[in-house]
């Protein structure tokens, strides 16, 4: 029995969702006095993962897993998890696990549980965890029943931990050649910006109350000062004033970043969805009757235009004075 | 081209939710239910416009008790040609993607669509469930969809990008924002959908893999604190000192 935990490289390092899900698949191996392992496709600076808590790095390998294709990396999952009688295996909840995930999920007929929030609870054979349900309004915990379980993780759900520790690298060849896949990739289009939105700590967002894309300079200065992702309301990305994947709420992205600074959002239900997880959430709006206010743990009752400047200043200001 | 959208029906998304005393179930009294969102305006809408565009039929099918057939009818005044109900609890994704499995099989479509989630319980899963159950490809999050001589042509959402992707039919694709328009139906749609073929069929077996044991609500914010607009750099201090995010 192991716990096998899926891990990406993006920009030559281990992504922060896997070493999230690393974390969290050593937890659960210590409760169960096993070992986690860490499933890689592709070379990198794999130090971290044992640092996370792997003791053990398969490099999957098979000139088929290049492009990442579900139907070949469900396959090379699958065999990893006969070759290490796995009996948990574990996500992030972000584009491969939404797509691979319940994939191996059906091939294994495991019960799972994706998009979960907190550590499982364990008593002998009873294994349940929770999740986040109806888009941010509650969380349900789920009984998952089957021998084989499948996890994907919500990212930030943890902060990552990296302590001591060194996982041993091992190369684990997969066998694909009974698989073909109709699938050709024809053009990948890699968006430019730096931060990933659903892994980023901080987010400042703008909504139609800006008035314009002209006026979203100031929001992306804000943001640069911050270290901040910048994300908006849906009608914002509907009008094209901003790109369609920074769009977050019930049709976008799912976020949940330590600080959300909301400017010039109404705060409908619909955009909550997306943004009710963040740890503390900023509003700026003039509108004291705005519905943001009730699910905002800071206000400011006022104009952006004079606001926004005034925050860049300070944030200048605040990080002179740390230095 | 014969196309399958697969609905799931859903309490609308303003809809207050509660739970049973014990918080084991949900509280369906008084909720009004919709089509999930992702499978009506994009799933659908784009599988209409398809065959609009290149003929064939359009079926629905939705796996849930008898409650979801108002549902149903909007799908087909939506313009669907006909709809499949599997009578049968919609209570684990595995047996869900079961059910439509074991009605699919045989029937020879084309193209398979199912929304991006349920805006109920947010899983992802049932599409690529679908998919492996019926030995088909899958494309996730597909923002693009064009068929031409049986060949898809699709935009996706990937990590920190779009990838364009071709596959031959037949496969099944999840459908995010942006393949078609949100669609109101018409007087005309809302008259014939009452006479449109809706066939219930009994469950097959299936495998419940979860369960959920019980519910809690989101708590909300305490009181939200205010800074005077006259100050706004208080708000930078109170980031660092307060909440700790800076
Ligand atoms: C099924 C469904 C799904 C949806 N999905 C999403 C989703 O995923 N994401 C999403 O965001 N929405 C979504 N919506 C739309 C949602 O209901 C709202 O319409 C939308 O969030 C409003 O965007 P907004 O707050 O930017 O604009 P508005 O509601 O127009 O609010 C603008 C705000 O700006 C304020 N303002 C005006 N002037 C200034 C100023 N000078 N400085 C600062 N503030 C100012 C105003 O007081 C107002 O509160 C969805 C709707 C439906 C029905
Ligand atoms: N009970 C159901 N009947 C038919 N289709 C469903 C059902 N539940 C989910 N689906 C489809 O699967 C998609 C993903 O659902 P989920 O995996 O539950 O997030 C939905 O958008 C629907 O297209």
């Amino acid at each position: 029995m192991s716990i096998l935990i899926y891990t990406e490289i993006a920009k030559g390092k281990i992504k922060k969702s896997s070493l999230e899900a690393v974390n969290y698949g050593s937890r659960i191996a210590a409760q169960l006095n096993t070992t986690a392992t860490a499933l890689v496709v592709g070379d990198a600076e794999f130090s971290d993962l044992g640092k996370a808590g792997a003791k053990k790095v398969l490099k999957l390998k098979n000139d088929k897993l290049s492009n990442l294709s579900g139907l070949f990396l469900t396959a090379a999952i699958e065999q990893a998890v006969v070759a290490e009688n796995a009996t948990i295996i574990i996500f992030a909840h972000d584009f491969t696990g939404k797509e691979v995930a319940p994939r191996l999920a059906a091939k294994l007929k495991a019960g799972i549980v994706a998009g979960a929030v907190d550590n499982p609870t364990i008593s002998g054979d009873s294994f349940s965890v929770k999740k986040i349900v109806f888009s941010g309004k509650a969380v349900a915990t789920y009984v998952i029943n089957s021998t084989q379980k499948v996890i994907s993780l919500l990212p930030n759900s943890f902060p990552v931990e990296l302590m001591d520790g060194t996982a041993e690298i091992v190369d684990f060849t997969v066998n694909l050649d009974a698989l073909n896949s109709p699938i050709k990739v024809l053009e990948v289009k890699k968006e430019t910006s730096e931060l990933n939105l659903t892994e980023a700590e901080l987010v400042v967002s703008g909504g139609r109350g800006l008035k314009g894309p002209e006026n979203w300079g100031m929001i992306e200065e804000l943001a640069k000062e911050l270290g901040a992702a910048t994300a908006c309301s849906r009608p914002v990305a509907d009008m094209d004033w901003r790109p369609h994947h920074e769009h977050v709420g019930q049709t976008g992205f799912a976020i949940r970043p330590d600080l959300y600074i909301a400017i010039g959002i109404s705060g409908a239900i619909q955009h909550l969805a997306g943004v009710s997880g963040s740890k503390t959430i900023v509003v700026i709006n003039p509108d004291k009757e705005a519905p943001f206010f009730k699910s905002a743990d800071y206000g400011i009752v006022g104009d952006a235009f004079e606001i926004v400047p005034k925050l860049i200043a300070a944030v200048k200001h605040f990080k002179a004075n740390q230095n | 081209m014969k196309i399958l959208v697969c609905i799931s029906n859903v309490p609308d998304t303003t809809a207050k939710i509660s739970f049973s005393a014990d918080n084991t179930t949900f509280n369906a009294a008084g909720v009004q239910f919709i089509i999930n969102p992702y499978d009506e305006w994009f799933a659908l809408v784009r599988a209409l416009e398809l065959k609009e565009a290149q003929g064939g039929n359009v079926t629905i099918i939705h796996v849930g008790a008898v409650e979801s057939e108002a549902t149903i009818r909007k799908g087909l005044a939506i313009g669907a040609d006909d709809a499949v109900r599997i009578d049968a609890e919609p209570n684990d994704a595995f047996a869900v993607a079961e059910q439509i499995a074991a009605y699919a099989k045989d029937k020879g479509f084309d193209l398979i669509l199912v929304g991006k989630e349920t805006i109920s319980y947010n899983g992802s899963m049932v599409g690529a469930m679908l998919a492996e159950l019926m030995n088909l490809p899958y494309v996730s999050l597909a923002t693009k969809l064009d068929v031409t001589n049986s060949v898809a042509k699709i935009e996706h959402d990937i990590d920190g990008g779009i990838e364009v992707l071709e596959c031959a039919l037949p496969l099944v694709i999840s459908a995010n924002k942006g393949m078609a328009e949100q669609r109101i139906p018409n007087m005309k749609g809302i008259m014939s959908a009452r006479t449109k073929p809706l066939l219930v069929v009994p469950p097959a077996a299936a495998d419940k893999l979860t369960s959920i044991t019980s519910f809690t609500l989101t708590a909300g914010r305490t009181d939200c604190k205010y800074i005077d607009a006259a100050t706004p750099e208080k708000l930078i201090e109170l980031l660092h000192t307060e909440a700790k995010v800076i």
